[in-house]
């Protein structure tokens, strides 16, 4: 068990850390990142360099009648000035279809839609000249009502429905003896990552570009940005910078087309850093969802039929929508035996801001209402939500709503016992600080207003890309003596390190399999190796892991090649063991370093999951390549009459199928339980009009460390088959199930139906009062 | 290309001259909203007097009667034991402010001129009738907190002044600041509420922030709440239940709240009236 | 990891700015003179430190004030250099967590974020080492909520700080027990 908590510095402090798999060896990146040395894409620099500078329309829909950049071009310290009559090539971008205009040229669909970029040399002086840039536009009524969108007239030649999803499962007409039904609503939650959209792009000599970029996958950004350059991929060098958090955010181009039309246009080095405001209109958010939901079951509390009807809202442009809306659909029962359903799902257009992947990428939104559903099944039966979860938890080889059987590990079961069996937090202090209190500094509270309630959810995500995409990884890697002789391997992957661990547990892995203790990873870049797909959707400790595996084993297999040369004997009379080949017969050894003297070993190997399917026109298909599976109980104490909240425990348990490095786990497991509660209490991109209010974090609210409660968890290691080690994903879990458990215990605490997430102090407060 | 100017004085008078000399030029104080604004592009001064070096205007005097107040006095200078058993609700406002980093720039001074209707030490001190010294070219002036703060982030404060203190007058009695944020700490307030109760004068003085344009007085709650208190009970003031709801509503009465993106009007006016009644149950025992 | 070359270096940007500048000033940073030319009156502390000094650790999260990744020291007081106007630093002593880590002050500091997991991407982490530097020297011994109440300032978007947390009570049961870490932790980097 990982607990957080006292107990949990001895053991991290003092014990005796191993470097394996399974170990919790430090990062390689740590100390510097202590320092202030660690190079962050915000912090890189040139010798005269320029500064980029973004105009964005101020409109959330216009049509754009003209644009005369002579002001700007003529400032000093103007450089460059760049519109959608310069892109070279593709004058659109995409993650899924490139529906996207890298500069608005005709009609701005979006608040914040770019419209121009400047390159100057001082940031000031770019800025002036944005602003100096003229732009008329003429307003349009802006459509962003996502149901209004279905049947309107598009705003965009795509049109307003980007996929349309429905999932028919077993009986349609099958209903329960209890039916229970609610809407619920989640808000559009940001990624909020701190390192703010940055690069450094460089001319080179050859007419291509070198571009020093924070990213979450190197190469479809490289795609990308080459075709919208006109230029071939190999003349686009992407160069991974210090990624400061990622979250989904750093999916989708936002600076690098820009940046790059900048440095070719200019002839010299850009750097791009968005302010925070910038940041808020420069990357896709978390789609707000409306839900329907209705759930029949019998008197013992067996599902039978699950209703559903999803819609998010994708904003102006397509991003990663279709995939977003799959996963929704997709687990849109939760980790449940469902025998009949009928879900229906739409992604539209809108002229709201663009929406893609965050972690939990679509199974956030519909978990809010899969558990809200539960518990009110479970109060309509009369029974504990605990045990009805149980009662119906998904097993090995049941059926998910898609037809698709479950053939890997389904400790679903286990994590809900997990989560439910942790101690509970001691009872409020009734002389405890106010800090302690909801509200917090504000000492809105005391004890007697509060009360305290539990709450249950639990919840299920697909790991790595699904419907037929083959996101394969790629890695090579190079054993050679170093000058001492010893063996030292160099790791070269183009996945995106962006916080999360891989580059430890690329070195933990080569160590477990090589034995070989120095472990050097090569900076991330298209131009050293092939792609390493996404660092998104849980999938890189299973895709690269599986591609550095692979590699270490081609390489184990031409080390016992060479010691069955030298010893003559067959190869499949040697062993690897431990760092050494093993002469079976004989008990013969010989060491690493030793078999390295004739020549360096090097190989490049890919990794391909299984392949899935897409998903037929009934939502049937194994769409999928594998599960993870959580559950979360909350515990927070409600002041009902002002509405404010504070999280006192988060207990969980998670399937992570093995834990690779526990410390790294329980980081996972942690941050993401903090963005679960934020999107439950307080995090939510205010949009009226089409207009965002509120791009800044004084108004964006993060949870600060009095927001954040102990979180007690148990981590379910039960290998998944397929994967490298068992290891599952441990990303996303923890950001889907703990926001509605807290929302859940909301409810418990003040009886209020609460279906909007993140719940407002208002919407308790009225509520209470209204009641009272 | 001209060259900005920049003051740095180190005392009020050499800032007075500095702004004299330099017209357009702006008072920079803590910085923590002066330079959010120059961050975004929102202010673009064409000259600055800085009077983070003034330190006159960090003093504070506490006497029996008043407590006089430095504009320089940061909100973490607001904790310190002098000034906060004096003044007990602006260490509790001050506390609330931003960050720790935030609070040890920030200043009262700022805060006043500043304007903002959200600015955390302005309920108690327009609950106080707080006097606001200000020096200009021709000399000192001191004028009422709500002749100076006119409306939202808009003050009477003339170009060429400098906010030097700010002087209260002591109430013996206890005091309470409370606010409402969406997060446990690091918020702006929704809503906000002073309550200072005068035992010897056996008043109740209750000021708003964030529910109005500037700090407001909830004047028919204080007239209505002295009334209904018992002053003379042994154990000291108490009020009954009755009275203390009527008094929640009142406080709510006052408030003149907006919708925007942080809150609704309503939520901010149900929500004032509910915390100036746990803020003044926590000075006055409730009735049995 | 990021590349080391060409993109590091200490000089600012050149040529004619289309904005006013200030004279040249002089700034006292981690106790060494650095003279700081042609900058506009405008460029925060922050700015001056990453891109005229040559000096990145502060980094530039939210330049409002509302995240504590760009905290430094001035004049040994905590503060978010986003909000200090870079002329206005002149006279005072500005550290960064480049003065500290050169100092060695903050080595068990940085030792225990990384040991407990208190890292992940990195950004916020520069601003929680300056700010618990500030923390433990002034409340060596500060309970739980009192670590809380003086980190809420810095805001982590990875951790969910509870390897940060862990971090804290490492390094004061280390202080408290005398014991000292010696040398940081590996760096295979």
């Amino acid at each position: 068990m990982v607990r957080s908590g006292a107990g949990v510095a001895e053991r991290v402090t003092r014990a005796q850390r191993g470097d394996r798999v399974g170990d919790s060896p430090v990062r390689p990146d740590g100390a510097q990142k202590t320092r202030g040395e660690f190079a962050f894409s915000s912090d890189l620099w040139m010798d005269a360099m320029l500064w980029g500078k973004t105009l964005r329309s101020p409109h959330v829909a216009a049509r754009i009648r003209s644009i005369d950049t002579g002001p700007a071009l003529a400032m000093p310290g103007v450089r460059a000035v760049v519109t959608a009559a310069d892109v070279p090539g593709r004058p659109t971008f995409g993650l899924e279809l490139p529906d996207q205009p890298v500069f608005a040229s005709d009609v701005v669909r979006y608040h914040g839609e770019p419209v121009a970029a400047v390159a100057a040399d001082h940031p000031e002086a770019a800025r002036a000249a944005a602003l100096a840039i003229v732009v008329d536009y003429e307003p349009l009524v802006p459509l962003v009502d996502p149901e209004a969108a279905i049947d309107a007239a598009p705003i965009h030649p795509d049109g307003n429905v980007f996929r349309h999803l429905v999932v028919r499962h077993g009986e349609l007409g099958a209903s329960g003896d209890v039916v229970v039904e609610g809407n619920y609503e989640v808000g559009m939650q940001d990624q909020a990552f701190l390192g703010p959209e940055s690069g450094l792009a460089v001319p080179a000599e050859d007419g291509g570009v070198d571009l020093y970029v924070a990213t979450q996958w190197l190469h479809v950004d490289r795609d990308q940005v080459a075709a919208s350059l006109g230029l071939p991929a190999d003349r686009v060098r992407l160069h991974l910078a210090g990624v400061g958090g990622a979250f989904g955010g750093r999916e989708d181009v936002s600076l690098q087309i820009h940046l790059c039309m900048l440095a070719l246009r200019a002839g010299r080095p850009v750097k791009m850093v968005y302010a925070r405001d910038e940041s808020f209109f420069g990357h896709v958010h978390r789609h707000p969802a409306r839900l329907w939901y209705r759930h029949h079951a019998t008197r013992d509390g067996d599902l039978v039929k699950v209703e559903a009807r999803i819609v998010l809202d994708g904003g102006a442009y397509l991003s990663s929508s279709n995939a977003v809306l799959s996963n929704a659909v997709c687990f849109a029962p939760g980790p449940y035996r469902v025998p009949n359903a009928l879900i229906e799902g739409y992604a539209v257009r809108t002229n709201n801001p663009p929406c893609g992947a965050m972690r939990g990428f679509g199974a956030v939104q519909v978990c809010f209402g899969h558990e809200a559903q539960m518990d009110k099944l479970a109060a309509a039966l009369s029974v504990d939500p605990v045990e009805l979860r149980l009662r119906n938890a998904l097993e090995r080889y049941d059926r998910l709503v898609t037809g698709q059987v479950l053939t890997g590990a389904v400790p679903v079961r286990e994590v809900i016992r997990a989560a439910a069996s942790h101690p509970l937090p001691v009872p409020q202090d009734p002389a405890g600080t106010m800090m302690a209190l909801p509200g917090g500094a504000g000492a809105t509270a005391d004890p007697v207003h509060v009360r305290r309630g539990v709450g249950f959810a639990a919840s299920m995500k697909n790991i790595a890309y699904s419907e037929g995409f083959d996101d394969f990884a790629t890695a090579r890697l190079r054993l050679e003596a170093g000058a001492d002789g010893e063996p030292i391997a160099t790791l070269t992957v183009a996945t995106a390190e962006v916080g999360q661990g891989f580059v430890t547990l690329a070195q933990q892995i080569v160590r477990e399999e090589l034995g070989v203790g120095r472990v050097v990873l090569a900076p991330a870049s298209t131009a050293e190796i092939g792609s390493a797909g996404s660092s998104s959707a849980s999938r890189q400790t299973w895709m690269s892991g599986g591609a550095c595996q692979l590699a270490c084993a081609t390489l184990r297999s031409e080390l016992i090649v060479r010691a069955a040369e030298l010893w003559e004997c067959a190869a499949a009379q040697c062993l690897f063991d431990d760092g050494e080949v093993v002469r079976v017969e004989t008990g013969e050894r010989l060491l690493v370093r030793d078999l390295l003297v004739p020549a360096p070993l090097e190989t490049t190997e890919e990794y391909h999951h299984r392949p899935t399917r897409a998903l037929d026109a009934d939502g049937q298909g194994d769409a999928h390549v594998s599960f993870m599976f959580a559950a979360h109980r909350a515990v927070v104490d409600v002041d009902p009459e002002l509405g404010l909240l504070r999280v006192v425990q988060i207990s969980t348990g998670q399937d992570v199928g093995r834990a690779i490095n526990p410390v790294q786990v329980t980081g996972q497991i942690e941050g993401g339980v903090a963005q679960g509660i934020g999107l439950a209490l307080m995090e939510e991109i205010v949009v009226s009009e089409g207009r965002v209010r509120n791009p800044s974090f004084t108004d964006y609210l993060l949870p600060t460390t009095l927001d954040m409660p102990d979180v007690v968890a148990t981590v379910v290691e039960e290998l998944e088959p397929d994967a490298p080690y068992g290891a599952k994903g441990v990303g996303e879990p923890p950001a889907i199930s703990s926001g509605p458990a807290v929302l859940a215990a909301v409810r418990d605490a003040t009886g209020l139906p609460v279906t909007r997430a993140p719940v407002r102090p208002q919407d308790i407060a009225y509520a209470w009062r209204g009641g009272a | 290309m001209r060259v900005a100017r920049v003051a740095l004085p180190t005392t009020v008078d050499e800032a007075v001259v500095a702004l004299r000399d330099a017209p357009g030029a702006q008072l920079l104080a803590g910085g923590t909203d002066f330079c959010v604004e120059v961050n975004f592009g929102l202010r673009r001064p064409p000259a600055v007097v800085a009077l983070r070096r003034v330190r006159e205007l960090r003093r504070h005097a506490v006497t029996p009667e008043t407590v006089v107040i430095g504009a320089g006095t940061t909100y973490a200078d607001m904790g310190d034991p002098g000034l906060s058993s004096a003044l007990p609700a602006l260490a509790a406002a001050a506390r609330t402010v931003g960050s720790p980093q935030v609070r040890n720039a920030g200043t009262l001074g700022g805060n006043v001129a500043t304007a903002s209707p959200a600015g955390d030490t302005l309920p108690l001190l327009a609950a106080l009738d707080a006097r606001v010294v200000l020096r200009g070219p021709s000399g000192e002036r001191t004028a009422s907190l709500g002749e100076v703060v006119t409306g939202v982030k808009t003050t009477s404060i003339g170009p060429d002044e400098v906010v030097v203190e700010v002087v209260v007058d002591r109430r013996p009695g206890p005091q309470q600041f409370v606010k409402v944020g969406t997060r446990n700490a690091m918020v702006i307030a929704i809503a906000s509420a002073a309550v200072v109760v005068d035992v010897e004068a056996h008043e109740v003085r209750v000021a708003l922030g964030s529910v109005a344009p500037v700090p407001v007085r909830a004047t028919a709650a204080e007239v209505h709440i002295a009334d209904a208190i018992d002053w003379r009970a042994a154990g000291g003031p108490r009020a009954s239940e009755g009275a203390l709801a009527r008094f929640g509503e009142l406080v709510a009465g006052a408030a003149s709240p907006i919708t925007d993106h942080r809150s609704t009007a309503e939520y901010r006016r149900l929500a004032v009236g509910v915390i100036a009644r746990r803020a003044l149950e926590r000075c006055v025992a409730r009735a049995a | 990891m990021p590349p080391e070359e060409p993109l590091t270096g200490s000089a600012g940007p050149a040529d004619t700015p289309a904005y006013e500048r200030v004279e040249p000033y002089e700034l006292v940073v981690n106790g060494t003179r650095m003279t700081v030319e042609d900058a506009w009156l405008g460029e925060s502390l922050l700015f001056v430190l990453r891109e005229r000094l040559g000096l990145p650790g502060a980094k530039n999260a939210c330049e409002q004030g509302e995240c504590g990744s760009c905290s430094v020291l001035l004049d040994d007081v905590v503060v978010c250099a986003c909000l200090v106007l870079g002329v206005d630093a002149v006279g005072s002593r500005v550290e960064t967590v480049e003065g500290l880590t050169a100092s060695g002050e903050v080595a068990d500091i940085q030792a225990a974020l990384v040991e407990a997991g208190g890292v992940q991407c990195g950004f916020c982490t520069p601003g929680f080492v300056v700010a618990l530097h500030d923390l433990l020297r002034r409340a060596p011994s500060a309970d739980d909520m009192t670590v809380r109440e003086a980190l809420s300032g810095n805001l982590c978007r990875c951790t969910g700080y509870g390897r940060i947390l862990e971090a804290v009570r490492a390094v004061q049961w280390q202080r408290g027990a005398g014991v000292s870490t010696g040398e940081g932790p590996g760096d295979g980097a």
